[in-house]
């Protein structure tokens, strides 16, 4: 009995100075090591992203509905929003809304950066204003929104009201074209502040002595914005933009919290439709070919502007960082 | 040396263009080209949050009648919707799952981004590049393409409804975002530090929580209060993964519970939006130089 017990013991031993010594060796193995340090980040983005990104393209080609796995059924799903009218208006809808959202922003954010560029006192208090309405979550913004937009006790339209511009309350979230512009103004309004302050980071590290000297030289201010600031502004505008576009088109939560897709589907984006669709009405398969059929478009995005960004690259000679 | 090493791109160390210039302006034409523009935009920029905090105060009588009151002040001022939410609803429950959320999600986050920075800039294995590039694709993957099939996965791990589905699922928006942004603070850190270390004896690990850590704080606050805040603003996973009303997180909450048919909400549903504004927007007036670091270090990379 005893004899077992040590015998065991030892060979215990002499496997965990084997195992201690490959241990050893795991440590100092870069690629090993490489491997435990990859492997939490990795294994979130594999089980969470990368997995459910490939299911999800599976499950388009499926009849699943909440509750039940579906069967195969090749490109039905597609053929059905094919001739879905209110599929279509959502495309419609999230083009526009992305389009006119990011002009507006790209505008408005760089000539806000240009603005805060400038020196001024309390400048750390102004800038730091600005971010708010990144901060703050959108749900919440976006509530406050749908009561300034509130069809009967508006602030907007008593203004408007006593200064004498309208007779009658504006029906902003009520009637299908006002509601557009309503969420697209609060998309501007809460995503202004972040192309602002990232294309004022850009701006700072513009060369003063630049300005100077195209000053010496008689340019107008047109033509040291024009032939100066753009320029070097390009590859952050670039990436700005392509975040913003990006986050446009998907946009969720702004439209859900003001109208949840309503009136008569008329601010229904791909996203919201796919929502209602998959969760609310339970066809998941229909639901994940809208998800679907938003890649294209992204990947457009992610492409236009990658190209755009290799092309400035190429033009200044500098190598890629 | 820290202060040699931090990379902070924030306004503080910026130096301003027209700081030289300036004097060629004259006062009137400064009041046109800046002044004024900026303060309207600034005013429409922050007449919401203005707006949210004077609804949350007003009585409700004052609310609705346009035209007795003049609705961009109050006279008699109340505590009664901020009391109502505070005492009679779930709301800091609320709170505080998106406080757990947040943190937890944060935690978790982080970790697997300081790790995973490291081994990218650092141990520079084989295709250390590629994974680079593959984590900054996984950053532009939106949540609103995932929710669905991420809806199914959860669902099948037994995951649905409870408060993991959140703090498993946000780290995959984090963790982009923060490896990103550390592998730029962990490059400015000179390597001659490491390798002293090394020839000292140091293990890797040794190296990385006493050396590269403490030299990257700043990068590694920017990092947290920006997935703090992502992890707040989060809707759609917490809208699709949570079905129980104990269990939701505050912007949800408001949406969903506080929504109902009465006329005299807005008084409760603003003091909901402004409480659930105030934490962050206080984080934010301590770190505000961070935030800025951390939006514009991951756009610049």
């Amino acid at each position: 009995m005893t004899t077992t017990t040590r015998d065991s013991a030892v060979v215990s031993r002499r496997s965990s100075l084997g195992v201690k010594a490959a241990w050893d060796r795991l440590k100092v193995s870069r690629a090993w090591l490489s491997f435990w340090f990859m492997l939490p980040a990795a294994a979130f983005l594999l089980l969470f992203l990368a997995y459910p990104l490939a299911l999800g393209i599976w499950i388009s080609f499926t009849d699943a509905r909440i509750g039940r796995s579906g069967a195969f059924v090749g490109l039905e799903n597609y053929e059905w929003l094919w001739d879905d009218s209110v599929f279509w208006l959502s495309v419609f809808n999230t083009l526009l809304y992305t389009a006119v959202a990011s002009c507006f922003k790209f505008a408005i954010g760089l000539y806000l950066a240009l603005l805060l560029n400038h020196h001024m006192p309390f400048k750390a208090i102004i800038r730091a204003l600005v971010l708010i309405p990144f901060i703050v979550p959108t749900v919440l913004s976006a509530i406050a929104f749908w009561w300034l937009f509130d069809s009967q006790f508006s602030v907007l339209s008593w203004s408007l009201k006593k200064i004498g511009l309208i007779a009658s309350n504006i029906d902003f979230l009520g009637d299908p074209w006002n509601a557009r512009w309503s969420v697209i103004f609060a998309n501007i309004w809460r995503g202004v502040p972040f192309i602002a302050i990232t294309l004022l980071a850009g701006l700072q590290t513009v060369p003063p002595s630049l300005y100077e000297a195209a000053t010496i030289d008689g340019a107008n201010e047109w033509q040291i914005f024009r032939y100066i600031t753009y320029p070097l502004l390009t590859p952050i505008i670039a990436v700005v933009m392509t975040f913003s576009v990006l986050f446009t088109f998907t946009d969720f939560q702004l439209i859900w919290a003001m109208t949840r897709g309503g009136p008569v589907n008329a601010t229904h984006l791909m996203a919201t439709l796919s929502y209602q669709r998959a969760i609310l009405g339970g066809y998941l398969g229909e639901g994940a070919a809208i998800s679907t059929a938003m890649i294209p478009f992204l990947l457009a995005a992610i492409l236009i502007s990658w190209f755009g960004l290799q092309r400035r690259k190429w033009q200044h000679g500098e190598s890629n960082d | 040396m820290t202060e040699l090493l931090a990379p902070t791109p924030g306004p503080a160390r910026a130096s301003d263009h027209s700081e030289g210039m300036s004097y060629l302006e004259t006062l009137p034409r400064r009041l046109v080209t800046l002044y004024l523009p900026l303060s309207i935009i600034l005013i429409v920029l922050l007449f919401p949050f203005y707006w949210m905090a004077l609804t949350s105060i007003k009585p409700d009588e004052q609310l609705l009648n346009l035209d007795r009151f003049n609705p961009f002040w109050t006279t008699a001022p109340t505590l009664k919707h901020i009391q109502k939410l505070l005492f009679e609803t779930s709301y800091p429950h609320w709170l505080w799952n998106t406080v757990l959320v947040a943190v937890a999600s944060t935690m978790l986050s982080i970790g697997a981004s300081v790790l995973a920075a490291y081994a990218i800039v650092r141990l520079r294995y084989r295709g250390a590049q590629w994974i680079g590039a593959a984590i900054f694709l996984a950053y532009l993957v939106p949540p609103s393409i995932l929710f669905i099939p991420l809806s199914t996965v959860v669902f099948q791990y037994g995951l649905f409804d409870t408060p993991f589905a959140l703090i498993l699922t946000y780290p995959t928006i984090l963790i982009p975002f923060s490896t990103w942004l550390l592998m730029g603070y962990f490059k400015t850190i000179p390597f001659e530090l490491e390798e002293c270390a090394l020839i000292d004896g140091a293990s890797r690990w040794q190296i990385l929580t006493r050396i590269i850590l403490p030299l990257a704080t700043p990068g590694l606050i920017s990092a947290f209060i920006f997935c703090f805040t992502l992890c707040w603003n989060e809707f759609i996973y917490a809208l699709t993964f949570i079905s129980s009303t104990s269990n939701k997180t505050v912007p949800v909450a408001i949406v969903n519970e506080f929504v109902d048919g009465d006329i005299y909400r807005w008084g409760s549903l603003m003091a909901g939006a402004l409480v659930g504004s105030v934490p962050l927007v206080v984080l934010y007036a301590f770190f505000v130089e961070h935030y800025v670091a951390a939006m514009t270090g991951a756009v610049k990379e």
